[in-house]
């Protein structure tokens, strides 16, 4: 009777403060607030930055974490998007440059991320595992020796100059605030979107599928469409990091999609973890401080060996990323306090 | 399913001639068609068509050659993979390195055939004790050894260019392989009625040759010596031949050794016909990729084939539609993984 009435009182009453989680409102109330303190260069070149980034591997983590599928294709997918701004609004390299208005620029900037990325993975999903990253490599850097000499579309070696983020509502979005808040929107909502996603119908067939395909396949899934589809998902998001990156920069050219770019966003879902769609968000950080404070340390030029160094400690030690190192602190710590205690 | 297959193959096709029969007319018919195409003199029309004989002679010979560097780098490679399951991403950083110890043994003693057995030891060395000290404590885990090959790519491409700089270096190749071999291919005939024949750089000739010879010597380690059966022999099942009381740790640090040695011995050859500087490792390991994507994983024969569609293809593609080569041998590997998603010449999984 007593544990009735209690879930009976209880379920109803679990408000919206529950279901998101006290972590979450702390830890965006703590976001929304930082302009207040932060300085403009942090809240650009390493907040806005990370973020970016973050979603950028958020993407990753959704084909990797959910789906199985480790891809190093997600900064050309974010590269496409990023052309795309830079060919159908305006440029000032004086190669085409269609001057459409941000609000078309940019949905059929991510609808041709999304698409492309549809597509790399229609290719890649016919193989599996550890596959799926060579030949998603094997795209990567295909399509940056193809932008690097295509003159037509990708005005080669010197890629597109001069893109502006949109004014309007009086606002210039790539002031360091807007732009702080700008990014903060898409972190929040792509990684709400992607813990959503995780829980729902498709991100469960997803899981189901990574765990056993043959099993899914043969209780009447169609498991290569699901797959498609998740990486459509990515795409979308890979997408938006991208119209973000290039409004960030100013510019895109055959380095913003270059290999080691591609291999950086891999570090970062490593780095923090690909279990948990926060991970993404703590390896973006972590790997952006590093890459502007480690000049101080070890000086700009060896700045890869260091971040190499670091991954590959994070390898060995840690496969779950420093997410399964905090995963495997904190019973430690819940121990010591209860040893503590009396 | 073999002796399944065969009747119905062969009424599939009709009269008598099996698949087989009717695919080895067709690769004789390219042979004589290629053959005539080398040796005949061209008639004005295929000029304008393929611009002149002399180029399209040119593109071939030199789509063979980078197929042959192609292949010693993939054949490392694919057999690493074989084996060990293991993506060696790191495959183009020992190319890379190897090219820089055959460089500086090459200045310092005079001696190039001292260079390339430098590239080709000590990269040896280094495979078998990235083997023993990283991969064997990694064992079983595919996809973190092949994060740890990223991560030391990443140091090694660093650490390189800390040590030779962002200069571009050329190997010098000793006297006796300079010069040029007078091939007996006629490109024109000059209005007094002499003919032109096409020269061709004596080393690019070697390169191909030597590529051969290791390709052949390759086959004949896996088929026809003991340790190239321990080697099959693991490729199809691990733990078997582990029961079998072979030690296979061993297996697999020759291998890596061979594999990593290869790497470093096509680093010098190539970096002698090309030129040595950061970014060919990319360039090479995006090569080794190709190469057995489109080959098969694990297989030396489809290394050789996926090599040689691959240089050909760039080398074609340079001549006549220069700025599209990349995308035609990205489409040959679109196409093949469509068609056959383990490769020409891998086993299904």
């Amino acid at each position: 009777m007593s544990l009735a009435t209690i879930a009976d009182g209880v379920v109803p009453q679990q408000n919206w403060l529950d279901k998101i989680g006290a972590g979450h409102v702390i830890l965006g109330t703590a976001l929304l607030l930082y302009p207040l303190v932060g300085s403009d260069f942090f809240l650009t070149q390493i907040a806005g930055y990370s973020m970016i980034f973050g979603v950028l591997s958020l993407s990753l983590m959704l084909l990797a974490g959910y789906g199985g599928m480790l891809s190093l294709a997600q900064i050309t997918v974010a590269g496409i998007a990023a052309y795309a701004v830079a060919i159908l609004g305006s440029n000032n390299s004086n190669v085409l440059g269609f001057g459409w208005p941000w609000w078309i620029v940019v949905p059929f900037a991510v609808a041709a991320a999304a698409v492309s990325s549809a597509l790399i993975g229609w290719i890649s999903v016919r193989t599996e595992g550890i596959y799926t990253l060579m030949i998603t490599l094997a795209i990567a850097t295909a399509t940056f020796y193809f932008a690097q000499q295509n003159y037509a579309i990708f005005n080669g070696h010197s890629g597109y100059a001069g893109i502006h983020a949109p004014v309007f509502w009086g606002i210039d979005w790539r002031d360091p605030k807007p732009f702080y808040y700008l990014c903060l929107g898409l972190a929040i909502l792509s990684y709400a979107a992607v813990l959503y996603g995780s829980r729902s119908t498709f991100g469960m067939t997803l899981q189901a599928i990574r765990d056993n395909p043959r099993r899914m396949r043969a209780l009447g899934y169609h498991v290569t469409a699901h797959k498609v589809f998740a990486w459509f998902l990515a795409g979308i998001l890979a997408g938006l990091a991208g119209v973000l990156l290039v409004w960030f920069n100013g510019r895109v050219s055959p380095g913003t999609i270059g290999v080691d770019v591609a291999i950086d966003i891999l570090i970062i879902a490593v780095i923090g973890g690909l279990r948990h769609p926060i991970g993404p968000f703590v390896g973006a950080i972590v790997v952006i401080l590093m890459q502007t404070f480690a000049i101080d340390i070890v000086g700009a030029e060896r700045f890869n060996t260091l971040i190499g160094l670091v991954f590959l400690a994070i390898v060995f030690v840690s496969p779950d990323g420093i997410l399964g190192l905090w995963g495997r602190i904190k019973p430690h710590l819940a121990q010591e306090s209860l040893r503590a205690g009396p | 399913m073999s002796i399944l297959d065969q009747p119905s193959s062969s009424s599939l096709s009709g009269g008598g001639v099996t698949r087989r029969q009717a695919w080895g007319l067709v690769g004789l018919l390219t042979a004589a068609i290629v053959a005539w195409l080398v040796f005949a003199v061209w008639p004005q029309w295929l000029n304008a068509i393929l611009i002149s004989k002399k180029a399209f002679v040119s593109a071939i010979l030199n789509g063979l050659t980078l197929a042959g560097l192609y292949f010693l780098v993939a054949s490392g490679f694919t057999l690493i993979f074989g084996l060990m399951r293991n993506i060696n991403l790191a495959h183009g950083s020992l190319y890379l390195l190897g090219a820089y110890i055959g460089y500086e043994v090459t200045s310092r003693t005079g001696h190039w055939l001292l260079g390339v057995a430098a590239g080709f030891t000590v990269l040896a060395i280094i495979g078998v004790v990235m083997q023993v000290f990283v991969f064997r404590r990694l064992e079983g885990d595919d996809l973190r050894q092949t994060l740890v090959t990223i991560g030391i790519s990443i140091v090694a491409a660093d650490l390189m260019l800390a040590v030779w700089a962002g200069g571009t270096y050329q190997i010098a190749t000793p006297e006796w392989l300079d010069g040029a071999l007078t091939l007996p291919v006629i490109t024109a005939v000059r209005s007094n009625g002499a003919s032109v024949f096409l020269t061709y750089p004596l080393y690019r000739v070697v390169v191909l040759a030597a590529a051969i010879v290791i390709g052949v010597g390759l086959w004949l380690m896996l088929n026809k010596t003991r340790v190239g059966m321990m080697i099959r022999a693991g490729v199809d099942d691990r733990a078997m031949l582990s029961a079998s009381g072979v030690n296979v740790h061993a297996v697999f640090a020759i291998v890596f050794g061979v594999g990593a040695g290869l790497a470093g011995f096509a680093g010098v050859v190539g970096g002698s016909a090309l030129s040595v500087a950061p970014g060919e490792d990319v360039r090479y390991l995006l090569a080794s990729l190709v190469v057995v994507i489109v080959g098969g994983m694990g297989s030396i024969t489809g290394a050789a084939i996926g090599a040689l569609l691959i240089g050909l293809a760039e080398q074609i593609g340079l001549v006549y539609f220069p700025t599209y080569g990349v995308v035609l041998t990205f489409v040959i590997m679109v196409v093949t993984l469509a068609v056959r998603p383990q490769g020409i010449m891998g086993k299904a999984r």
